[in-house]
């Protein structure tokens, strides 16, 4: 039961990331994707309907995390108490970007907003990573659960104590960073023609190689810092088709963005996003909070919720996932296609 | 300031409160505008479908700043009450994680179709929608409360060996009985809201010779909804709410009520200040032997004091919590006589042209919010020492490791942030309103071509 929640929590984490990903993405090109006005609201127009739908992901997949692993919740959310309140902040104003620009006619205030929606973007698509490179650094946790980390010391994962943010969970930042640009950049390009949908891809190509370049890096760096996380697929072989899920989701971006086949590079993409995430997950299991001493590593038996709890959520939980599959495939299906303006809302 | 207990409530009020404003209103309004549409789909009267639409605009905007208002304080439980977090969260996290699963998603899908699928998925898809909104929002409040009544009265656990508390009653969390009373007179406070908002506004637009036919549709939605919400809130809900305090939390009713000394004849405070250090109240206007008859009917009954209550078990902050109940209690008695007079006028058809009910019902505009507001102050202040009614205390429930000076950062960036936010916001009400139903204005593109 324990192994299913921790399942079910990484696979709404990861659908918050291919989802949130693309307009979080899209937030960060959009400022050279799009040259005019016209474009710039096209690109919102793009992911208007469905960017808040996208974000409840995480919101509901830290539900679900806090009600399988209550431990986890407090233990994380407190030691990472100063990043995650500026994620909060970082998400309001982002929120606030996408829905307020358009109410307000006056080019000043739209390129407020434009570039809130960038900043918010951005630094979210870096922290996003940072926190993934923090619980694969493993934090300071003491016997009672607990650890509180500094935003930053000295840059050093191997320091004691170390903080949020050092040079290896930055690097992971840019690695998300980059991939979720490229991501974005497929999305727009799936929903958007001609000038747009051609600057679309050249962000995406160009964005390729510098991903290209902080994969490798990152997966050297990720075995250096914390070498255990090879131990799991020495354990179970199996578990290698996951980073070439990766691999072949890396190669197919490039391959469909030449050959100009936007639906197939943007599902390229995902795959990628997809096996980058579930590696570094199967990697970590049965550990979902490693900690600098192993042995106050909260894992999914010591900080799981009661049997009976987990056994009851399931039954809700399965059925409220089966109306959310329903209700994203309805709302894509409705507003599926090329963005044109004039089908906007009020 | 000096400890992160303190700082980690202001900051947890401060953010709630906030929050709150926001839901308050779309959850009144997601059914008056499903009201509104629904008018319409009846009788196909396009004023309706336009004053819903433009109804639709003011709930779009506020229920953007619920949403990202309301992010926070998902996140705080595990921030700041980390121990609370552990303690309860096999319970309180079933409630939450729900809200997610259930109303959230649900929410965003049609918010999402409500506002930009008129056009292309017609007029039913939109009416269905604009249910759909009204049962999402609605769904979200009773998570929250039913999360809120287990912190006030705790149902469906063990305890186990280790100190430690489990869930054993899913269905017992779900249909806590506290969540009745509470949800009914929540849910009310929220038509209230929306009722109030959607009055005075009409009549801002009436005595301002501005959107009249609108404004006189507003008139007439609002009073009717206004009147029978502010009853509602008096008879059945506000009544078992108080008999449920008194019954489950004798020492918050003695507190709110102002109520010192045991006494068989306990007077009912109306107006008057309690003095702490002499246990009594200053300047007093009472109903003699007035609580003991609410409580117990014309033969009255004994009614506990403060003084009944170990000191280590009264509410933390008794004066406020006094000054939040009275408060409620009595804009809430104001806004059933206000509503009961513009409702015999619209009966007699005198509202629309006397103005001095029309700038009643205008200014009254922000009332509901402060009553609301006092009302959840009355609530939670009531339910201090206590985090979880009798399990756990406040003081025991936050982060062990982080320090008040992280936490009043953050109260500082949120305090900057949100001040920023309430200018934005009334900035786009205040252009909404000017805008008024038939805003034509150069944002929306093609309302013009929504009207097919």
């Amino acid at each position: 039961m324990d192994t299913f929640w921790f399942i079910a929590v990484a696979l709404m984490i990861t659908l918050y990331v291919l989802l949130d990903g693309f307009d979080l993405g899209a937030g960060t090109i959009h400022l050279f994707a799009a040259k005019n006005e016209q474009e710039r609201r096209t690109i919102l127009r793009a992911i208007g309907p469905v960017w808040d739908g996208n974000e409840v992901w995480l919101i509901a997949g830290g539900g679900t995390l806090f009600f399988a692993f209550p431990i986890l919740y407090a233990s994380s959310f407190s030691g990472f108490y100063l990043p995650l309140i500026i994620v909060l902040w970082l998400l309001i104003i982002r929120g606030l970007s996408i829905e307020l620009r358009g109410h307000i006619n006056d080019p000043l205030w739209a390129s407020f907003w434009d570039g809130m929606f960038f900043i918010g973007s951005t630094l979210l698509a870096i922290f996003f990573g940072a926190a993934l490179g923090n619980v694969v650094r493993g934090v300071p946790l003491d016997e009672d659960g607990y650890f509180f980390q500094p935003l930053w010391t000295d840059f050093s994962p191997f320091s004691e104590p170390s903080g949020i943010l050092d040079w290896y969970t930055v690097l992971m930042g840019l690695l998300a960073l980059t991939t979720l640009v490229v991501h974005g950049a497929n999305y727009i390009a799936v929903k958007t023609e001609n000038r747009l949908n051609a600057r679309s891809r050249r962000i995406s190509r160009f964005a390729w190689v510098a991903l290209v370049v902080l994969t490798v890096l990152g997966t050297i760096a990720t075995f250096w810092v914390s070498p255990w996380m090879l131990e799991s697929f020495g354990a179970r072989p199996y578990g290698y088709v996951l980073p070439l899920v990766a691999v072949a989701g890396l190669i197919g971006m490039i391959v469909f963005n030449v050959r100009e086949r936007d639906r197939e590079a943007f599902l390229a993409s995902s795959a990628y996003i997809v096996g980058m995430l579930t590696s570094t997950v199967f990697a970590v299991y049965p550990r979902v909070l490693p900690a600098v001493n192993p042995e106050n590593s909260l894992t999914i038996t010591n900080a799981a919720a009661s049997d009976y709890g987990q056994a009851v959520g399931l039954i809700w939980w399965s059925i409220g996932m089966v109306l959310a599959v329903v209700y994203f495939v309805v709302i894509y299906r409705l507003f599926r296609g090329k963005v044109r303006l004039e089908d906007e809302g009020y | 300031m000096e400890d992160a207990l303190t700082v980690s409530r202001l900051q947890f009020a401060f953010t709630v409160t906030y929050h709150y404003l926001f839901p308050m209103l779309t959850m009144g309004l997601a059914l008056l505008i499903f009201v509104l549409k629904s008018v319409y789909m009846r009788g196909r009267n396009d004023l309706y479908n336009r004053a819903a639409r433009f109804w639709g605009k003011i709930f779009a905007v506020t229920f953007v700043f619920g949403v990202v208002t309301g992010i926070p304080l998902e996140f705080q439980f595990g921030t700041n009450w980390a121990a609370f977090s552990a303690f309860t969260g096999d319970i309180i996290a079933q409630t939450l994680a729900m809200e997610g699963a259930f109303a959230f998603f649900l929410e965003s899908a049609f918010v999402g179709l409500f506002l930009f699928g008129e056009r292309r998925f017609g007029q039913r898809l939109h009416w269905f929608s604009s249910l759909m909104v009204f049962l999402g929002t609605w769904a979200s409040g009773y998570f929250i409360i039913t999360t809120n009544a287990w912190m006030q009265n705790p149902v469906g656990y063990r305890v186990l060996e280790n100190g430690n508390i489990e869930l054993n009653d899913y269905w017992a969390v779900l249909l806590n009985p506290w969540m009745f009373a509470q949800y009914a007179h929540n849910m009310g406070g929220a038509v209230v809201c929306g009722a109030f908002v959607m009055a005075g506004l009409g009549a801002f637009y009436v005595l301002s010779g501005r959107h009249v036919e609108y404004g006189r549709i507003f008139l007439k939605v609002g009073v009717i909804a206004g009147a029978l919400s502010s009853l509602w809130m008096l008879f059945p809900t506000g009544h078992f709410s108080s008999d449920q305090v008194a019954e489950h939390q004798p020492v918050a009713l003695a507190a709110m009520e102002g109520h010192f000394q045991t006494d068989r004849e306990a007077d009912l405070v109306f107006i008057g200040q309690p003095d702490m250090e002499k246990m009594e109240i200053d300047n007093p206007i009472v109903l003699p032997g007035g609580l003991s008859i609410l409580l117990y009917g014309p033969a009255g009954g004994e009614v506990k004091g403060l003084e009944g209550f170990p000191e280590k078990n009264w509410p933390d902050n008794i004066p406020l919590l006094y000054y939040s109940y009275h408060v409620m209690v009595g804009l809430g008695t104001f806004f059933i006589g206000i509503m009961f007079l513009a409702a015999f006028m619209l009966w007699r058809g005198w509202l629309y042209t006397f103005r001095p009910m029309l700038w009643v019902l205008m200014l009254a505009i922000p009332f509901p919010f402060i009553a609301n507001t006092a009302g959840w102050l009355t609530a939670e202040l009531g339910r201090q020492p206590w985090l979880a009614y009798g399990l756990m205390r406040t003081s025991e429930g936050v982060s062990p490791l982080v320090s008040s000076g992280n936490v009043l950062f953050t109260l500082i960036g949120f305090a900057g942030v949100y001040l920023i936010m309430g200018l934005l916001y009334i900035v786009l009400m205040v252009r909404e309103v000017g805008h008024g139903p038939e805003g034509e204005h150069e944002t929306l593109e093609n309302t013009e071509n929504l009207t097919a």
